[in-house]
């Protein structure tokens, strides 16, 4: 770790309005970001009940301490190769708002890494990328201990993973 | 320090849309020219309390409009008016009234300030208009009543007396306690007092005496007739000042109930008691309280868990051997019935009786058949047969459907009634049951029964059945519940429309029931409405299937049966059909269906008979479960709803799995040929 950046710690820990929280985690070999806020708990990879005509990345539904609570692959949502369960797979359970309500989903990722301070100056916008990731999820990118972190709007990319399933079951 | 009053609107809301409910059916209680006088009692003190509540949060437009609704309300509970079949509709008016302007007020709308004006102004004139009634010259009548003194200790109650008196109309009382001797000398239990009472009533000689019939023996008793006095009936007609009319009248009244406490013996036993225990039988006070619905749901799911945490114990507890594993099996039976008990208990909580939904029917069917002219008595059974609140809820408008088209198609007019040997009221009757593991209301009237050949002829016109097809009875009533359909020969703005049947039938099956029809030309219909206990416990089959687990609701299955060979025949192209007990039925593959991986078609399993909107389908399934009760969580809660699935439950093991809406299944493969 750079002196520089030790040095700029404490600055982003005290109660600096331009800092938010992110909780990272991996995904296919690159670093994932979330708004802490959203995420409601982190719970060990377990199959779920597939759900009959779901799109591709809705995996299924769980159990969450007696609620039903859809579970989404990111791997899939993102079309990045398919994923391999192992033992470092988790599930992170987050809380969205969605139009007219509030969901809770599940997220599938490869492992979860730290929780990080991203302050304003060092978010960037999204650059334009021809393919891959869809645009309208990505809040932009920021570079910590000099790896670079894609933050995700992840009340969209809940809504527009759920609905999609709508729209997909619609047609 | 100032209170903010606003915290405590919502409750005075509430409060007040009760009260307007119990004022509406009290009304509704009410027979022209009958006095009434405890029922009167009812919808004054309701209004009157409504009164004080919006003087309290200073709403003064409903303070001033219930002040001169209880102005006439006055005038009947004295008996200075008889209930007429105006003043009758004025009150019910008035009740409509006042739930809007609560509501204009709850949501800070302005209310329909004509309307309310109206209104006021002629509950005024009937008050005003009174004019020579028979109670204006009431005859008068003097009673001397001189106790003996043993009088109390025959277990006799002068209060009780005066009030009984009090009833029959004014009454004022003067006491003469000139023999109570010096505190040294007197018996509390000997009565000292002599009492003179003027009483102004219609009521005959006899029932004044009867009044005293107790005291028969006790007591020296003579009623004489007074001069009546005449009431100016000048002063009266002319239009009150809008508010100073009632003040006079409501000064008066407290002044005779006034005089009737002072004039209490001082020997009375527990006068205190007595009046509130009359207040409380009249008031109708509960020990309950008020929860929000939020809350039990939470208690609920809390509930649910505690299942699904105490089966997984269980299940764990089996596998522990030696005497620690006994003890530790022994606590979790325990464990297992307290937890039943409690689930029981939370979902009784949950209950509430039909009669909530009920009580909207006897103001419908009286506005209903004076506008159509139709005489119909409204006999509601059953009313206490509870309901679990989510069906509550959506049972209602089904059955102002059902209500609304018997008055409208089903009985028939004072004439045709007449005409065709039938007593010349029609008969209206909602009884609700427990039958089984459900419940059934039924809805029933002896109008005109469903005319056979008009509902065929018109089916046929709108080629909702070919030309040349045979049917049943029962088969030709079904199609009333096709959309579109009806054959009143006028659309009303009652009904005809053909909007209706279908939406109830659609209703009562999203609520897991059944609705069918009974029906004999000329003498009348019977729906016959069959609706689960609860919306949140299913008794369910757990099927597998393709290493999923689904729950099928044990109301849905016909029968199960191991497929031999050449039971299932492939039909054209991709289908299948089942032949079963002289039946072809359509067969679902659930694999296939929900497109979650179609290995090879297998006949070595099971075959269920299911049946959901009086369509019959197998499904095949490799393995049947246990049965088991589950707790239904809607998918919509945190995804959406999924076609051919009514929600997902939680098993024994902690995992989910769905459960399978029968009706929608059945339904699938017919849209698909349609399609």
């Amino acid at each position: 770790m750079s002196d520089a950046l030790a040095a700029n710690r404490p600055v982003h820990d005290a109660a600096n309005v331009d800092t938010e929280q992110y909780l990272t985690f991996q995904l296919a070999e690159q670093e994932y970001g979330i708004d802490i806020l959203r995420v409601q708990e982190i719970k060990g990879w377990d199959k779920p009940t597939r759900i009959p005509r779901s799109p591709p990345h809705v995996l299924g539904v769980i159990n969450l301490r007696g609620a039903v609570v859809p579970v989404i692959d990111l791997r899939t949502r993102f079309g990045l190769e398919p994923p391999v369960y192992g033992t470092t797979t988790v599930v992170i359970v987050v809380r969205v708002q969605s139009e007219e309500r509030e969901l809770t989903a599940g997220i599938v990722v490869d492992a979860v890494c730290e929780v990080c301070n991203v302050t304003q100056q060092e978010l960037h916008p999204p650059p334009d990328v021809a393919g891959g990731l869809d645009q309208d999820f990505v809040k932009g990118l920021a570079m910590v201990d000099e790896r670079m972190l894609i933050l995700l709007r992840v009340d969209r990319l809940i809504n527009a993973s759920v609905l999609e399933g709508a729209a997909a079951q619609a047609a | 320090m100032t209170i903010d009053l606003t915290q405590f609107h919502e409750s005075f809301y509430e409060e007040s849309f009760e009260a307007i409910a119990s004022m509406e059916d009290a009304l509704l209680q009410l027979r022209i020219g009958m006095p009434d006088p405890a029922t009167v009692n009812t919808i004054f003190r309701v209004a009157h309390s409504i009164k004080g509540g919006a003087a309290t949060f200073g709403f003064n437009e409903i303070t001033s409009f219930t002040h001169t609704l209880e102005t006439l309300l006055d005038e009947l509970r004295a008996q200075r008016m008889q209930v007429s079949q105006q003043i009758s509709d004025l009150l019910l008016k008035s009740v409509d009234v006042l739930r809007d302007m609560l509501r204009a007020q709850q949501y800070g709308k302005p209310a329909d300030a004509q309307a309310v004006v109206d209104l006021q102004f002629d509950l005024e004139l009937v008050v005003a208009q009174k004019g020579p009634a028979p109670s204006a010259v009431l005859p008068r009548w003097r009673i001397e009543f001189r106790p003996f003194l043993q009088l109390l200790s025959r277990g006799n109650d002068p209060l009780r007396m005066f009030c009984e008196l009090a009833e029959l109309g004014d009454l004022a009382v003067t006491s003469d306690v000139s023999a109570i001797p010096p505190l040294a000398e007197m018996d509390p239990e000997n009565c000292y007092i002599h009492w003179t009472l003027e009483l102004q009533t219609a009521a005959p000689r006899e029932a004044i005496a009867q009044a005293f019939d107790w005291a028969e023996g006790d007591c020296e008793l003579s009623i004489e007739p007074l001069e009546p006095v005449s009431v100016s009936v000048a002063t009266n007609v002319v239009p009150p000042a809008l508010q100073a009319a009632p003040a006079p009248v409501a000064a008066e009244s407290a002044a005779t109930v006034v005089a009737i406490e002072s004039a209490a013996p001082p020997a009375a036993p527990h006068p205190v008691e007595q009046a509130v225990k009359s207040a409380g039988a009249a008031g109708g006070y509960s020990s309950s309280i008020r929860v929000s619905i939020e809350k039990i749901d939470e208690l609920m799911n809390n509930v649910g868990e505690l299942v699904i945490t105490q089966s997984m114990l269980s299940q764990i507890g089996n596998a522990f051997h030696g005497p620690q594993g006994e003890r530790l099996r022994a606590g979790l039976m325990q464990l297992e019935r307290s937890v039943r008990e409690l689930q029981e208990s939370v979902m009784r909580v949950r209950m509430v009786p039909i009669s909530f939904v009920f009580s909207r029917f006897p103001r419908m069917v009286r506005d209903l058949s004076q506008r159509l002219g139709k005489s119909v008595e409204l006999k509601m059974t059953g009313g206490e047969t509870e309901f679990d609140k989510t069906v509550l809820e959506k049972i209602g408008d089904p059955l102002v459907h059902l209500v609304r088209n018997g008055i409208d198609h089903g009985i028939e007019t004072r004439q045709v009634r007449l005409a065709r040997g039938k007593p010349e009221t029609g008969t209206l009757h909602l009884h609700a049951y427990h039958r089984g593991g459900n419940i059934t209301v039924e809805v029933s009237e002896d109008g005109a029964g469903l005319k056979r050949e008009k509902i065929l002829a018109k089916a046929k016109s709108k080629n909702l059945v070919a030309p040349d097809v045979e049917l049943t009875d029962a088969q030709v009533n079904e199609l009333i519940f096709l959309p579109g359909f009806s054959t009143a020969d006028q659309a009303t703005d009652v009904s005809g429309r053909g909007v209706g049947m279908d939406v109830v039938r659609r209703n009562i099956e999203e609520l897991g029931g059944t609705v069918e029809i009974r029906s004999e030309e000329g003498k009348g219909s019977r729906f016959i409405i069959n609706l689960p206990l609860t919306l949140a416990i299913v008794d369910g089959q757990i099927i597998s299937v393709d290493g999923e687990r689904y729950i099928v609701p044990l109301t849905a299955i016909v029968e199960s049966q191991q497929l031999r060979p050449g039971m299932i025949q492939p039909v054209v192209g991709h289908g299948e059909v089942l032949s079963f007990r002289g039946e072809y039925l359509p067969v679902l593959r659930l694999p296939e269906v929900f497109g979650c991986g179609a290995g090879a078609r297998d006949n070595s399993g099971l075959v269920m008979v299911v049946e959901g909107d009086g369509r019959r389908v197998g499904i095949c399934v490799d393995e049947l479960m246990e049965q088991q009760q589950v707790v239904v969580k809607a998918l919509e809660t945190n995804y959406q709803r999924v076609d051919g699935v009514a929600g997902a439950t939680i098993l024994g093991d902690g995992s989910v799995a769905l459960i399978l809406d029968i009706a929608g299944l059945s339904r699938r493969p017919v849209d698909r040929v349609a399609a």
